[in-house]
C-alpha cells in the first residue's frame, strides 16, 4: 500500500497540482498497487506509513506566509526527517521555495523555509518580469545514470538561487527554470524532487512518476519492479509540447 | 443640443471614423479597437470628454466569467426600458475598445447618439476606465482563477478593481456579488455596496470543486466554513475566525428551477419588489449572469417589470452558448474559459446526455490562456459515472486543439475512453459531425480561439454566418 501525502491540497492546488496526484494514483491503480491519498492541511501532522510519497504544492504569496509559519514547528522538522531518511518528497512551485532556505515576498517579508534544499529564493525585482512558458529541461536521472527530457509550464516570480550542497534537478533546454539566468532548473538531493515545473508534470513524463512511485515502494521492498504501462496517449502529449516549444530553442 | 466644438476632439473623431473603415474594408475582424487607439493618439482626453456627454453616465462590468452575457442582458433590459445605450464589442474590453465605442456613437461634434454608456471591462483595464469615465455602475460578477499567466495572483486582480472605487462619482454604486469571498469583501472598500446573490439550498453541490480560488477568508486568510456551495467557491459561507461573512443580498434570486438547455426559472427580489423571470440560458451561472443584470439596471433606475421583460427576452450572447444546425444533426458551441465553467458545462449538457457525441478543442494561444494545467482541475470524472449509469456504448470523446494530446491524457487518466485525436480543428469538427448519428446534437467544447476556428469551419460548411456580420 501506497500513501500519497497531499501537503496542503486545500490551499495548494493551483495550477493543476491536482495532476500530479491523479497521476500516481492512477499508475499504482493500473499495476494492482494499493494506494490511498491523504490531504495534510494547516496545523495537522504528517502520518508516514512506511511506504510514502510526499506532494507539496503550489500556491499564492498570501498562502505562502501562512504555510511557513505553520512549517516552522514540528511539521517541518519531521519533512527534514523524512528527507534525511530517503523518504520521496516532490515540492512544486510555492512548496519547492518553501523546501530552501528562505523565500522572500514581493512586499519583502523574508519567510523561512524548511532548509531542506540550500538555496534561497528572491522577489521579482520592479522591473523583472514572472518567469512564464512551456519548459523543456533535461534531467540526469541518477538511479539509471541516463539522460532524459521533461516538460511542464512554469509561472513565477520569485528568482531561486542554488548554494554549493545542492545538486539542480536539471538544466534548462527552453524556458527559465530556477532563476532565468543560470540555466539551472528545480534541486534535487537525496529523494526529495524541487521543481518549477507545475501542474501537469507528472502526467506528461510519466517515466518520472513511475521513478517517484519506485523509490516509493522500494523503501519497504528493495527488489521491487514496476511493470511498464502502455504510455502511448502520454509519450505524444510530451512529443507534441516537446516540438511546440523547440521552435523557441 | 450642440455640444461646444473642440477641434482636437473633431480630429480624433475624423481620424477614428477612417481607420476603422480601412480595417472593415481589409477584413480584419470587425476592426473593434482600432479607431479606439487612433482616436487617443489625436486626442489622449477623448475617452472623458465623449463619456461626460452621456445624459445617464455609465455602467460598467467586470469578473472572470459572464461579462458579455451581463452586459447584453443590461442592454436587452435597457432597450425594453426605451434607454439607448452604447456597448463596447466582445472582446474590445480594454480602454481602447470602450473608446472605439463611445467614438463610433458620436456625430462629428461629439454629441452622443445613445443615453448612457454599458461597457464590458476586462478587469486589469478598470482603473483605466473609470479613471477617464465616468462610471455611475461598476460591477463585479466573480473573480475566478482565468489566464492566471496574464494576471498572475487573484488576490491581487481584486486590489486592482478596488483601487478603482475611489474614481467613481459621488453616489456612484459598486454592485458585487455577495456569494464570491472575495468579490464580496471588496465592498469593504467601496463607499456604496451593492450586494446580490442566489437563496436556494437545493442547488447545494456539498462540495468545493479542485479549484483553489479563494476558499479561505479574503480578510483573515482562515478557511471559510460552507453552508451551501454553488459552483467552484461561489456560494453561503461564513468565516469563524472574523467579522466576514457573506453579506445579505439586496438582490437576490430563490426558487430556482433549471431545466437543461431550455433555460431557467426563478424569483427575483429587488428593493422594489418581486417577479417571477424566466431566463432562455442554461445552466446556473446564466441565473447568476440574469441577477447582476437585474441589479445593475436596478441600480440605474429601471423599473422591476421592464428588468423581468429584458430578461425573458434575451437570446443569448455570441458563442457562449450557441446552437447551429448542421443538415440532420446539432451542433452545440459551448465555449470553455476556465474550471469552473467547464465543470457547469460538462453537468449542464454533457452528463444528462450519456456524455456522448463531444468534442473538446483545447488551444493554448494568448486568448486561451497558454497553461493548460488547468485541465487536471476540472471533474471529467463525473463523465465517466454519466456514461456508467446510461450505459452508453456511443462513440468516444473526439479531442482538438493544439492541446490535444494533452486532453487525451486528461480523459485516460479519467478512465474515459480516449477516441479520435485530430490536432487539427477544421478535420475534427468534420469527422465528429459525421460520427454524430443524425438527429442527434454534437457538443463543440473549445477553448476562445479553437472557438473561432471551428465556427468559421461550420460557416464555410454553410452552416452559420460569421460572427461579426451580425
Ligand atoms: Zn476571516
Amino acid at each position: 500500500m501506497l500513501t500519497i501525502h497531499h501537503l496542503y491540497a486545500d490551499m495548494m492546488n493551483l495550477y493543476g497540482d491536482r495532476g500530479n496526484v491523479i497521476s500516481i494514483k492512477k499508475r499504482c491503480q493500473w499495476r494492482g498497487i494499493p494506494v490511498e491519498v491523504i490531504d495534510v492541511g494547516l496545523t495537522e501532522r504528517i502520518r508516514p506509513t512506511g511506504c510514502d510519497l510526499f506532494l507539496f504544492g503550489g500556491g499564492q504569496d498570501r498562502e505562502q506566509a501562512l504555510l511557513a509559519e505553520d512549517l516552522s514547528g514540528s511539521k517541518g522538522a519531521d519533512l527534514r526527517a523524512i528527507v534525511e531518511d530517503g523518504g520521496v518528497v516532490l515540492g512544486v512551485c510555492g512548496g519547492y521555495q518553501l523546501m530552501g532556505h528562505s523565500y522572500e515576498t514581493p512586499e519583502g517579508q523574508k519567510l523561512p523555509g524548511v532548509g531542506i534544499f540550500d538555496l534561497h529564493t528572491e522577489p521579482r525585482r520592479p522591473k523583472e518580469e514572472r518567469l512564464i512558458g512551456n519548459v523543456l529541461v533535461r534531467v540526469r536521472a541518477p538511479e539509471t545514470g541516463e539522460t532524459r527530457e521533461i516538460v511542464g509550464f512554469e509561472n513565477h516570480g520569485g528568482r531561486t538561487y542554488l548554494g554549493e550542497d545542492v545538486k539542480p534537478l536539471g538544466e534548462v533546454i527552453v524556458g527559465y527554470g530556477n532563476n532565468g539566468k543560470d540555466g539551472t532548473e528545480g534541486a534535487r538531493r537525496l529523494n526529495a524532487y524541487g521543481t518549477y515545473l507545475h501542474g501537469s508534470l507528472l502526467p506528461k513524463n510519466p517515466w518520472l512518476t513511475d521513478q517517484f512511485i519506485l523509490n516509493a515502494l522500494r523503501r519497504t521492498d528493495e527488489s521491487f519492479e514496476l511493470e511498464p504501462l502502455d504510455d502511448t496517449t502520454e509519450g505524444r502529449a510530451f512529443s507534441s509540447v516537446a516540438a511546440r516549444v523547440a521552435g523557441r530553442r | 443640443m450642440s455640444p461646444l466644438p473642440d477641434p482636437r476632439l473633431f480630429a480624433a473623431i475624423l481620424a477614428a471614423r477612417s481607420a476603422r473603415f480601412a480595417s472593415r474594408k481589409l477584413k480584419t475582424g470587425g476592426g473593434s479597437t482600432v479607431p479606439g487607439l487612433v482616436a487617443r493618439r489625436v486626442d489622449p482626453k477623448v475617452l472623458t470628454k465623449l463619456s461626460r456627454r452621456l445624459r445617464l453616465g455609465s455602467a460598467a462590468i467586470t469578473g472572470t466569467n459572464g461579462k458579455t452575457t451581463t452586459t447584453r442582458m443590461v442592454s436587452k433590459i435597457l432597450q425594453a426600458a426605451g434607454i439607448r445605450a452604447v456597448n463596447n464589442s466582445t472582446g474590445a474590453n480594454l480602454v481602447t475598445g470602450v473608446t472605439a465605442a463611445l467614438v463610433s456613437d458620436s456625430g462629428l461634434a461629439g454629441g452622443p447618439l445613445s443615453d448612457m454608456g454599458l461597457f464590458e471591462v476586462d478587469e486589469a483595464s478598470v482603473p483605466k476606465v473609470a479613471a477617464e469615465t465616468e462610471i455611475e455602475i461598476l460591477a463585479v460578477l466573480n473573480l475566478f482563477r482565468d489566464q492566471l499567466d496574464r494576471y498572475g495572483e487573484l488576490a491581487y486582480t481584486g486590489k486592482v478593481i478596488a483601487s478603482a472605487f475611489g474614481d467613481l462619482p459621488q453616489g456612484g454604486a459598486v454592485v458585487l456579488n455577495a456569494d464570491d469571498p472575495l468579490v464580496a469583501s471588496l465592498g469593504r472598500s467601496a463607499r456604496r455596496p451593492v450586494f446580490y446573490g442566489v437563496d436556494e439550498p437545493t442547488l447545494d453541490t456539498g462540495r468545493l470543486q479542485h479549484v483553489a480560488d479563494s476558499k479561505d477568508c479574503p480578510v483573515c486568510g482562515t478557511a471559510l466554513v460552507y453552508e451551501t456551495v454553488y459552483m467552484g467557491h461561489v456560494g453561503v459561507y461564513d468565516c469563524r475566525h472574523c467579522d466576514f461573512s457573506r453579506p445579505a443580498p439586496e438582490y437576490r434570486v430563490s426558487r430556482v428551477r433549471l431545466e437543461g438547455a431550455k433555460g431557467s426559472e426563478f424569483l427575483l427580489s429587488t428593493p422594489k419588489g418581486e417577479a417571477d423571470v424566466k431566463i432562455g440560458l442554461p445552466g446556473l451561472y446564466n441565473v447568476y449572469n440574469a441577477l447582476a443584470a437585474a441589479a445593475v439596471a436596478g441600480e440605474a433606475g429601471v423599473r422591476l417589470a421592464e428588468i423581468s421583460r429584458g430578461l425573458g427576452e434575451f437570446g443569448g450572447a455570441f458563442g457562449r452558448v450557441e446552437r447551429v444546425k448542421a443538415g440532420d444533426r446539432e451542433a452545440f458551441l459551448l465555449l470553455i474559459k476556465n474550471p469552473v465553467g467547464f465543470n457547469e458545462i460538462l453537468r449542464t449538457f454533457v452528463t444528462g446526455a450519456e456524455a456522448r457525441n463531444v468534442l473538446i478543442a483545447i488551444n493554448d494561444n494568448d486568448a486561451d490562456g497558454r497553461d493548460v494545467s488547468w485541465l487536471w482541475d476540472v471533474d471529467f470524472e463525473m463523465l465517466a459515472d454519466a456514461r456508467e449509469e446510461g450505459k452508453t456504448d456511443a462513440a468516444p470523446f473526439t479531442v482538438s486543439g493544439i492541446r490535444a494530446e494533452d486532453m487525451a491524457v486528461r480523459l485516460k487518466y479519467a478512465e474515459l475512453p480516449v477516441g479520435p485525436v485530430i490536432p487539427d480543428r477544421e478535420k475534427a469538427i468534420k469527422s465528429a459531425l459525421a460520427a454524430t448519428p443524425p438527429g442527434e446534437t454534437l457538443h463543440v467544447l473549445p477553448t476562445y480561439t479553437a472557438m473561432l476556428e471551428i465556427r468559421h469551419t461550420l460557416s464555410e460548411m454553410g452552416y452559420t454566418h460569421p460572427f461579426w456580420e451580425d
